[in-house]
């Protein structure tokens, strides 16, 4: 027996997703859709003078040199936040697979960094890293090491990798460790029965079979890296000393915020959202399909 | 190709003890098969001897080295899985070049390899396959060729046929006898198939309960068990096994007298566990034995007979009678047993009494 419940009300399935898309109008599409207005415009600091000038503010954005080291510094910004969670993620998790005792503490506390906010984990590194007060900066400091990322924009832009990639680890260290869980126990013993150390059983069998896993979090951590990371930045260091640790995402605030150049801020929220889109399409596409064996 | 030892293996997981002291000596190009029960301990001894578990004690002796503390990768073994563990992202000419890649063999000596194994096994046309793209009969294959390239000096096969289909396991337990005329490498064998055990053994090992309580050749497993728990586990339909005592000239079960072949080593008054084979019972109106007949499963080869011994109240036993047999539930008929048929066992220790 099939019985169907049928809904004669035209109205009621409109309502039940009325909430949704209330949500998703007023906070993707109003903004989204002012963005991309906005970015054809140029627009004095007050909004009184409106100056339609189809793709100017693209062009000037993508010529302009300073824009350019953004992408640059965003790129070695995404990848040292994608190499450093995941590659810690990857270790911790290997580690947490093996019968250790106390496994299961282990892994709780390993996750527990991800319930925490953006912005408190980024004091709590700001604190921990604080030139004056921070009690790692002593120990760097008694080293020998002259520390003071407030000064030292390659120090800034340590910092920051630092605390963006603690809070993505816990995340990563999940995936990886169900990855590792779904490798046949007997396919590792065959390895080893076929002669190959731990090393040579890791690099050449579990490596590879976690390739869909590593796959699929290397884009998931890129995104992070590009858009999430907006309050650790603006908590520890908003994007200075300087621009050493200005990202794009946070230069869209900068110049939009802070500039007043809506048109050329709009214009790069654009192109950020084309790379988000882009990057989505990317992992659609080929996580399913390109990484299997 | 080398001697294999084990002596004195235990091993205990925490408290729980599942392997009680097992020992046993493998000639050099003998096919033992370790038969069992699920639980008996059989796969961990394999694994004991593979170096993938540590006894709690005794040693394991491969040509003539004690390789306790010797790690698997050194031990000069192959091994064939249940699952077959065959590298999913290798192909199947990766898949066999894998352990001597390790090894650091040069390429040509490794390709040769490779090719003599497909060849054995007609896989040529498979090389370039992942294991994905094949059936449960290939992939068993390319296991096979995996342990073979590496010309070890012991396979050690643990439950290979199980996840085959009914037909493809007795075409591969065919090849696998071949290919083992063919090799004469040292092979451990485990399985619950008895079937595959009896086909494919030189030598026995049936294992219960972590105790090794028979080993000796299939045929001799098969007339002279040395434990009410071999009798009943080998051979189909079982061995009847019925309680008895024993009395002057023969033995006593529920009122009827069976002779035995030796009755004057025996004492008279024993309690003892009687057993005779199905097929060793035969139609005979001057039979000593009574049966009420519970069940007729005709087989058309044969007919096998359920029913009580004696009477209603009697012991259950079964009868394996050549040919279509006309009998109906309910009805009697007579038979006989001969004495050298009829094996007695203590009923205490479950040990044979000869």
């Amino acid at each position: 027996m099939h019985k169907r419940v049928i809904f004669n009300d035209k109205l009621l399935p409109y309502l039940l997703l009325a909430p949704q898309i209330a949500v998703t109008v007023v906070f993707f599409f109003l903004p989204a859709g002012q963005a991309v207005l906005y970015s054809l415009y140029i627009q004095d600091a007050f909004g009184h003078d409106w100056q339609f000038v189809w793709f100017e503010n693209f062009e000037v954005v993508l010529t302009d040199r300073d824009y350019l080291d953004t992408v640059w510094r965003t790129i070695l910004f995404s990848g040292a936040v994608t190499f450093v969670s995941m590659g810690s993620a990857l270790i911790l998790a290997v580690m947490a697979d093996k019968h250790i005792r106390g496994a299961t503490v282990y892994k709780t506390l390993i996750v527990w960094p991800y319930a925490v906010a953006p912005a408190v984990a980024a004091v709590l590194w700001y604190f921990i890293f604080h030139p004056s007060i921070g009690f790692a900066s002593k120990g760097l400091v008694a080293l020998g090491v002259n520390w003071d990322w407030k000064l030292d924009g390659g120090q800034a832009m340590a910092i920051v990798v630092l605390a963006a990639s603690w809070k993505q680890v816990s995340y990563n260290f999940l995936f990886f460790l169900a990855g590792l869980q779904s490798i046949p126990k007997s396919v590792l013993e065959a390895a080893s029965i076929d002669g190959a150390g731990s090393t040579r059983r890791f690099w050449t069998i579990v490596f590879p079979l976690l390739s869909p896993t590593t796959f699929f979090l290397l884009v998931v951590n890129v995104v992070y890296a590009f858009f999430d990371t907006f309050g650790t930045i603006h908590a520890l260091t908003q994007g200075g000393p300087g621009k050493a640790t200005e990202t794009l995402i946070y230069k869209v605030y900068s110049d939009g915020v802070q500039n007043l150049d809506l048109g050329s801020s709009s214009a790069q929220s654009v192109i950020l959202m084309l790379i988000v889109v882009a990057l989505t399409a990317i992992q659609f596409r080929y996580v399913e399909r390109k990484v299997h064996y | 190709m080398a001697q294999v030892e084990l002596r004195a293996i235990k091993k205990s997981f925490g408290d729980v003890a599942v392997i009680h002291g097992v020992d046993c000596p493998i000639a050099d190009g003998e096919f033992v098969v370790i038969l069992g029960p699920s639980g008996c301990g059989k796969s961990t001894l394999l694994r004991i001897v593979a170096g993938l578990e540590t006894q709690s004690s005794g040693d394991v002796v491969i040509g003539g080295k004690v390789v306790n503390t010797v790690e698997p990768k050194d031990r000069n073994i192959a091994m064939v899985f249940q699952n077959y563990a065959l590298y999913p992202h290798m192909s199947v000419r990766e898949n066999m070049a894998y352990g001597l890649k390790v090894r650091g063999l040069p390429k040509p000596e490794i390709e040769a390899a490779v090719a003599r194994a497909a060849k054995i096994l007609e896989l040529e046309k498979l090389l370039d396959r992942r294991p994905r793209q094949l059936s449960g009969g290939q992939r068993q294959r390319v296991a096979m060729g995996r342990a073979i390239v590496r010309n070890p000096e012991v396979f050690l096969f643990d439950e290979p046929l199980s996840n085959l289909d009914a037909k493809l396991r007795v075409q591969m337990r065919i090849e696998l006898k071949q290919l083992h005329s063919q090799l004469k490498t040292t092979s451990i064998y485990v399985t619950h198939d008895q079937v595959e055990a009896m086909t494919l053994a030189d030598r026995l090992i049936v294992m219960n309960g972590g105790r090794a309580e028979h080993i000796g050749a299939p045929l001799d497993v098969y007339a002279r068990p040395a434990t009410t728990f071999v009798a009943g586990f080998i051979g189909a339909p079982a061995m009847n096994l019925v309680p008895g005592t024993l009395v002057a000239g023969g033995v006593a079960i529920d009122g009827t007298k069976l002779g035995v072949a030796h009755p004057a080593k025996t004492v008279t008054g024993a309690d003892v566990t009687v057993g005779f084979r199905p097929e060793t019972l035969h139609l005979d109106p001057a039979g000593p034995v009574a049966l009420l007949v519970t069940l007729v499963g005709a087989l058309g080869a044969d007919t096998l007979v359920h029913g009580r011994m004696g009477g209603p109240q009697g012991p259950t036993i079964t009868a394996r009678l050549p040919g279509v047999v006309k009998v109906r539930e309910g009805e009697r008929m007579v038979l006989r047993v001969a004495p050298e048929d009829i094996h007695l066992f203590d009923r205490a220790t479950g040990r044979r009494i000869d």
